[in-house]
């Protein structure tokens, strides 16, 4: 959005990070990190507060180091949505993590951690292939506005198509379990790779590649020379909404194909027992939002790394 | 301050001695940062400009000319000294809303219309809705903009988007102007043209206007008084009468005294220039060493 | 106008069109039943035979995601707005909201259904609630603070109070942020409510009737069913896109003097 007038460059509202950014920057990660854990303690007590307020009867009997605990409590309200089966208690959902989640098995932490080890491995490849192809895509429509005109409304419309209806397509299709993970988290991830490429390679100051074309510069070196550098920062936001959409993928694609040893299958199952168990679904649940937590933390990382020392621009609409 | 600045520094503004003082500066300095990364943008700054005056602020970059004018614009506030703006304190000349800004952006609303941009700050102080649309139309007229009233501000060249924003700036009449280098971005074809205009706004409002701009001759031509700031840390270095005629024409930019003010003008900052160049460790070396 | 209009959308017509008779004519030519996609004119008779379950489909998926959609987009506009207003909120809110943003919603969608139950809308409204409101709060939160500097000095030197400044300033600017939200909403919106159902639902609902249909290889009523919900994104964002060119006709005219 801009308001007319004037040819000062745009300067959203962050300044430029000068000397002593450096021990700003660093403080206010700090703030952030303690905002986050301050966050979350809120959101525990409002959980517990719901139960405590309207929630089933209070029954703890447990010993933590020696020291026992006994409490027992009737809300005095009923919500069905606070109940022990909707909302289970936040250290219920913290013990289904170390007990074992088939009789005399392994702990549930330990089989979701592999679960989801899992299922990073195939997002990871379906964000590898989407980007890829996601970039092809953007440099094509740079370089040529009538396939841009073609071929964009159906990338749009793509996107329109609920994954979970050509899942099963796919994965009757593809026949390999693991190739049709693949096709489905590659696929969800395609757009926003696109769509944030196109804008970043589109946004190059058009006096540099006037400046390019002065040298008489091939289209591909100006592509590698000043489009790509420049479209570094989109990218990186696209391949943020990427990262979160290849794990939903690669759970979807999971769940269609019954691949066994993903997280979109141990979201079945305990959704199958849930009336007994509710707190393993949670748990799950759990492990997939760190799943995805990791996922873009890597890639702000990987973003920090890789424009250590040049000028961001803050990111823009979405 | 040199002793050219000690007198001038009421200067030609006591041929109008006897009119009201709209800002006096005594001592103000700013500090910007604090501890190792402290910078002084502005040191020792005096200075009383009366009502009616158009003085220019002007130096090189880092020189606080900018700085100088928001401190009396009530954007940011002194570290030292006192800042008396119609004998109040900044904040309540702004909220006395005694003067308005213009700046090198024009900073239109996209999504208003030219004369709605123009009401905007009457719509802010509470203007009733017959009244602001009368203002509108007046100002309209003054920088001859009415045909343009229901277009949109991208559908205006840069110089008449600034015609916009000194009109929006003087909707609620206020006694003092402040211009931050409002004609920067215009080509200098434009830019005379738009010195003549502002000249003549100035001589039918009798506005008071402090004006921060980098061209010596603009300053010349537009002014009262120019004062000439150097930096490192910002101060006044001189203030220098302009006494050319009151009305002024193109052909002004052509005579003797013109050209001389800007002279003076010229190595006025020049002087400054030649002062600063050298670091003090390099300037010792080099008189050691019989260099200079 | 028009004529600019039919230069943008040409190349995609023709696009569309080609395909499907190449389509058409190849399966045709070949003497080919397509298994899992079948001819397009054998899709379009199973959309006529199947009408009727099709168009209840089509009005329950439908009711769930655009009252999912009004939901998310409220509250993600009010939480946009109170988290703008306050800069320490900002600071903590907009991380977490962006974090929260990467969690698959659809891990929660078993969950809602065992709160509301498998005969009501509500899971699936929930779960495309829950997807719309992070890139509306997140944008509208981003519309009201990128502001230009100059423009906000410029409303202190008026004297302008907080909300003077929001109402006049913030607000405007951040329209262009929340369309653009409110764009990826409407898409996110079908998508939400179909793959919701997918875990429980009506027999008509059109995310259990495509898999039901899949299940049953029943492939020209699946593609038939999927066409329908592609058409109602395509339509909820066709309708985002018309407000748009309402609200902000200065947009469209900008665009149009480029």
């Amino acid at each position: 959005m801009t308001i007319a007038g004037g040819s000062l460059p745009r300067v959203t509202g962050r300044p430029l990070i000068a000397a002593g950014g450096e021990v700003a920057a660093v403080r206010s990660r700090r703030r952030r990190i303690v905002g986050l854990v301050i966050v979350l303690v809120v959101l525990v007590v409002l959980w517990e507060a719901a139960k405590w307020l309207g929630g089933d009867p209070w029954r703890i009997h447990a010993s933590i180091s020696g020291i026992a605990i006994d409490y027992e409590h009737v809300p005095p309200l009923k919500w069905r949505i606070a109940d022990d089966l909707s909302v289970p208690h936040v250290w219920d959902i913290a013990r289904a993590f170390v007990d074992p989640a088939q009789r005399g098995g392994p702990p549930l932490g330990a089989v979701l951690a592999g679960q989801a080890l899992f299922t990073f491995m195939e997002a990871l490849a379906g964000f590898v292939i989407g980007g890829a192809l996601g970039l092809t895509l953007a440099v094509l429509f740079v370089h040529s506005r009538l396939a841009e005109r073609a071929l964009v409304p159906y990338v749009v419309a793509s996107q329109t198509v609920p994954i979970l209806a050509i899942a099963p397509l796919v994965v009757v299709a593809l026949k390999a379990d693991w190739l049709s993970v693949l096709a489905v988290a590659a696929y969800l991830t395609f757009f926003p790779v696109t769509i944030a490429a196109l804008r970043g390679l589109r946004a190059v100051d058009p006096r540099a590649i006037e400046l390019f074309r002065s040298y008489a510069a091939t289209r591909r070196q100006i592509l590698r020379q000043v489009r790509l550098p420049t479209s570094v920062p989109y990218l990186f936001s696209g391949f943020r909404v990427a990262a979160a959409a290849s794990i939903i993928g690669a759970i979807i694609g999971e769940q269609t194909a019954g691949v066994a040893s993903g997280l979109g299958s141990a979201i079945l199952n305990y959704n199958q027992y849930y009336a007994t168990a509710p707190e393993r679904l949670w748990a799950t649940v759990v492990v997939s939002a760190f799943v995805g937590f990791v996922f873009v933390g890597a890639i702000n990382v990987a973003e920090r790394v890789l424009t250590r020392g040049r000028y961001r621009p803050v990111e823009g609409m979405l | 301050m040199t002793m050219d600045a000690a007198g001038a520094s009421e200067g030609l503004a006591s041929a109008a001695a006897g009119s009201a003082v709209v800002v006096e500066a005594t001592d103000v300095g700013k500090v910007f940062g604090t501890g190792t990364a402290a910078v002084a943008a502005l040191e020792g700054i005096d200075l009383k400009i009366r009502q009616g005056e158009f003085v220019s602020l002007i130096g090189p970059s880092g020189c606080g000319k900018s700085t100088l004018l928001r401190l009396i614009g009530d954007l940011i506030a002194p570290t030292s000294g006192t800042l008396r703006i119609n004998d109040k304190t900044p904040m309540q000349a702004r909220l006395d809303r005694d003067y308005g800004m213009v700046f090198q952006a024009s900073v239109l609303m996209d999504w208003r219309t030219i004369a709605k941009n123009i009401e905007l700050p009457l719509e802010i102080m509470g203007y009733p809705a017959d009244e602001r649309h009368r203002r509108a139309a007046d100002l309209l007229r003054l920088v001859e903009l009415e045909a343009f009233a229901d277009r949109h501000p991208w559908e205006l060249s840069g110089g008449m988007q600034q015609r916009v924003a000194i009109a929006r700036a003087l909707s609620f009449d206020p006694k003092l102007l402040l211009m931050d280098e409002p004609f920067g971005a215009l080509d200098e074809m434009t830019r005379e043209r738009m010195n003549a205009e502002l000249l003549s706004i100035w001589q039918r409002t009798g506005t008071t206007i402090v004006f921060v701009t980098h061209s010596i001759p603009e300053a010349v031509f537009l002014s009262t008084r120019v004062v000439v700031m150097s930096a490192r840390p910002g101060r006044i270095s001189q203030v220098i009468d302009i006494d050319l005629p009151a009305a002024r024409v193109v052909e002004t930019r052509e005579s003797g005294r013109y050209f001389e003010l800007v002279t003076r003008v010229r190595e006025a900052l020049r002087q400054n220039e030649a002062g600063e160049d050298l670091d003090p460790v390099a300037a010792e070396r080099i008189r050691a060493e019989g260099l200079a | 106008m028009t004529r600019a209009a039919v230069r943008e959308w040409l190349p995609a017509i023709v696009v569309f069109g080609v395909v499907i008779v190449a389509w058409e004519v190849t399966l045709l030519v070949l003497g080919v039943q397509s298994f899992l996609i079948p001819r397009p004119s054998v899709i379009a008779a199973s959309l006529a035979e199947e009408w009727s379950t099709l168009a209840r489909g089509v009005v329950y998926t439908g009711t769930e995601a655009v009252v999912g959609l009004i939901v998310g987009v409220a509250l993600g506009t009010v939480s946009g707005l109170a988290t703008a207003r306050w800069a320490s909120a900002r600071e903590v809110l907009l991380p977490v909201a962006i974090g929260a943003s990467t969690i698959p919603i659809i891990a929660f969608a078993p969950i809602t259904l065992n709160w509301f139950g498998v005969d009501s809308l509500l899971p699936r409204i929930t779960i495309v609630a829950a997807m719309v409101f992070f890139p509306v709060m997140v944008n509208t939160v981003r519309g009201l603070t990128n502001v230009e500097p100059a423009a906000l000095e410029l409303m202190t030197s008026y004297a302008a109070g907080q909300s003077q400044t929001l109402v006049k300033l913030r607000a405007p600017n951040a329209l262009p942020y929340w369309f653009t939200a409110l764009r990826i909403a409407t898409t996110l919106s079908v998508i939400g409510a179909v793959v919701g159902e997918f875990f429980g639902g009506p027999l008509y609902s059109l995310g259990i009737y495509i898999t039901l249909e899949s299940g049953h290889s029943r492939y020209p009523s699946a593609w038939a069913a999927i066409i329908l919900a592609c058409a109602m994104g395509i339509g909820l964002y066709l309708v985002a896109v018309a407000l748009e060119r309402l609200v902000m006709p200065w947009r469209t005219a900008r665009e149009m003097a480029r």
